[in-house]
């Protein structure tokens, strides 16, 4: 088992004909059952074509009709991807998981506000994606650096998931699924959600979870894992260095109001039981540590 | 992106905020020829820059005739302000406001961000205006009033009334204050602002509702539908590698040390940053090149870093996913012959060719320590700093 995908899922790519989508979508065809999991592309100027050999639709709903398709990818420009993510919704996919990075955070609260009593769930925008190593990948992070195996992990940062999943496969650990949620303000899962996942997955048998700086998910989702989790946390926090009222790459990665600091996110999390470290070149031996 | 107070009310008299009467001065002679077109007896002269505090600082002043406005604007033009946000080295003033001035009977304080929790524009407002209101939160907690804002709807009649009545906006004023917040939220909204701050908010003599001040930051990600607040930008206000970064699409900023960083990914760029502090270094900044680095990327991400005085060594810090190995080595190589490297320059390698990438720096003759991983790297980098 796994979290939130499989083998089995089949997925449609929202933005396939673009220079992003269409890199991507390649990709993740060419990783493991791939070829099977990546059913339809959307375009409303070109339904009838194919990329690849994958059909194009002109809807999402005409998409998820002709392949069964229930989750989306989307790689649709700023301006237009929080439309895409409605569109997703209303069709009743089960997951959308939006890579776009820049959407305006007006466009998103309005979206997640269109999202309430949905039964979609939203991964991001502005994630790598997800991916269960040797049977899927859904999103933009290297698949070779990933191995099979029962560690989850859970990240707002792109590199940062990489740089964690390579340590913990140097070390022969490997992964039953790594989750990127993405690091703008307004989003879909959360660090809290994705762990509630992973402690109910029976193929998961410990956590890696990393944050960064502003926004007080961190401190949520450690005072859920001290009151429900039964499986080992570890966790990890960048920006201790960061200063105040900076953005510092991400649009939520900000430290305002003298709220959001990695060192309060940390001391948290340690209160919660959850072991931590200060060094990211780390993250792997931590969590051997707990196993 | 933030604007200067001036242009901030320009924006709120257009939504229907009210504002005391100012006008903009560049100049000594702007601003008394200002304050003659606005009369009155009393004006305010108030220093623009991005940054608050600025009363506290010395930048905000009363002046009571046309030679107290001269002499005011003279001090604080040009004056270097320091306030708790400028950092120690302050800021150099060069724009002031001129106002009329305001017979303030309350101080009141009203704000607008986005709440990431309820995930929606959230209005906080206080009685306690004119004060730092991170005290307010800190110590009287109760005294600062919420309201999530619906964003079909906006904040409706009954929520406005009720949030002035809190904030003790008095009964006669009620409806006016109603009025202004409502307006407020269709700034924030419509301008896609990521703070708009009134403090303060105050209520006049007369039972008038007015925002003497207006601080508004904007959502950089939806400046592409408002060229009218682009054109608001203040190159002056910002950092010079920051702008220069910008052109070439670079997430840059400048911090106080002398290693410069550079590194694909925020979160991976700020883990570096820490490692670095962890055993001992400063970094000189924060770089993301992002994961579609090209070859000239990545050389005016170094002439940036190499610009800074007194910087002592250069850390790049890859993790390959998208972005290839080699492309990077490739970019370094030809960045480090064009621009004359003159510190030391630790590289780490990690994920998609990174073989290829690793022979590419190898074969380029250059004096290029190489670390094995993140903590060896920051080690390095470190000790070569100190030597």
């Amino acid at each position: 088992m796994s979290i939130l995908i499989d083998k089995n899922t089949r997925v449609m790519t929202q933005g396939i004909t673009g220079k992003t989508g269409q890199f991507h979508t390649q990709m993740c065809a060419a990783y493991a059952n791939g070829k099977n999991c990546f059913v339809a592309g959307v375009n409303p100027k070109k339904a009838g074509e194919a990329f690849e050999g994958i059909p194009i639709y002109g809807t999402v709903a005409d998409a998820k009709k002709q392949t069964g398709a229930t989750v989306s990818v989307i790689y649709v420009p700023p301006p237009f991807a929080a439309a895409a993510i409605d569109e997703a919704v209303e069709a009743d996919l089960d997951l959308v998981i939006c890579i776009t990075e820049g959407i305006p955070v007006r466009d998103m609260i309005r979206t997640r506000d269109r999202m309430k009593g949905r039964k979609t769930l939203l991964l991001g925008p502005n994630c790598p994606g997800t991916i269960t190593p040797d049977e899927i990948k859904i999103g933009i992070m290297p698949g070779h650096i990933h191995k099979k195996g029962r560690i989850g992990v859970v990240s707002r940062s792109g590199t940062l998931t990489y740089e964690a999943v390579g340590q913990l496969t140097a070390l022969g650990l490997g992964q039953s699924s790594a989750v990127g949620i993405g690091g703008d303000p307004v989003n879909g899962l959360k660090h809290i959600d994705v762990l509630r996942l992973f402690n109910d997955d029976p193929e998961t048998d410990a956590v890696i979870m990393i944050g960064e700086i502003g926004g007080s998910d961190e401190e949520a989702a450690a005072e859920w894992v001290k009151a429900n989790m039964k499986k080992p946390v570890v966790g990890f926090i960048a920006g201790v260095t960061a200063p105040p009222g900076k953005r510092m790459g991400h649009a939520g990665a900000i430290i305002s109001g003298g709220k959001g600091t990695a060192q309060e996110k940390l001391a948290v999390m340690e209160s919660c039981g959850i072991k931590v470290t200060r060094n990211p070149a780390e993250m792997g031996k931590l969590l051997k540590s707990v196993l | 992106m933030n604007i200067h107070e001036y242009q901030g009310k320009e924006l709120f008299r257009k939504f229907g905020v009210p504002t005391p009467r100012g006008i903009p001065a560049f100049s000594v002679d702007e601003a008394v020829k200002a304050a003659e077109t606005l009369g009155g007896k009393v004006w305010v002269v108030k220093a623009q820059i991005h940054a608050g505090g600025r009363g506290k600082g010395g930048g905000v002043k009363v002046a009571k005739s046309m030679a107290e406005v001269k002499e005011l604007a003279g001090k604080i033009l040009g004056m270097q302000l320091v306030t708790h946000q400028t950092g120690p080295e302050g800021r150099k003033v060069g724009r002031l406001l001129i106002e009329e001035g305001a017979d303030i009977k309350k101080e009141l304080y009203v704000a607008l961000v986005v709440d990431r929790v309820t995930q929606r524009a959230t209005m906080m407002a206080s009685s306690e205006g004119g004060m730092d209101i991170e005290e307010v939160a800190a110590h009287t907690p109760e005294k600062i009033h919420r309201v999530a804002i619906d964003p079909k709807t906006g904040l409706a009649d009954a929520q406005a009334e009720d949030i002035a009545r809190k904030i003790g906006v008095p009964e006669g004023s009620v409806a006016e204050a109603r009025d202004l917040l409502k307006n407020l939220v269709r700034v924030f909204d419509e301008c896609d602002c990521s703070l708009a701050e009134v403090n303060p908010l105050i209520v006049t003599g007369e039972g008038k509702v007015v925002a003497l001040d207006a601080k508004l930051n904007f959502d950089s990600n939806a400046l592409f539908r408002h060229p009218e607040i682009v054109a608001y930008r203040d190159l002056d206000e910002e950092d010079p590698a920051e702008i220069e970064a910008s052109k070439f699409d670079l997430a840059y900023i400048s911090l106080h040390g002398n290693i410069g960083c550079m590194v694909n990914g925020a979160g991976l760029a700020m883990a570096t940053m820490d490692t670095i502090k962890l055993v001992g270094g400063e970094p000189a900044n924060f770089l993301d090149v992002g994961g579609g680095a090209t070859k000239e990327k990545v050389t005016e991400a170094f002439k940036i870093m190499l610009k800074r005085p007194g910087l002592k060594a250069i850390l790049v810090n890859i993790f390959g996913g998208i972005m290839k190995c080699d492309t990077i080595a490739n970019g370094v190589v030809a960045a480090a012959k064009q621009v004359s490297l003159s510190v030391p320059l630790v590289v780490r390698l990690e994920g998609t060719n990174v073989d290829l990438g690793k022979k590419i720096l190898a074969e380029s003759g250059l004096p290029i320590i190489s670390a094995s991983d993140m903590g060896d790297a920051a080690a390095k980098v470190v000790a070569a700093a100190k030597s």
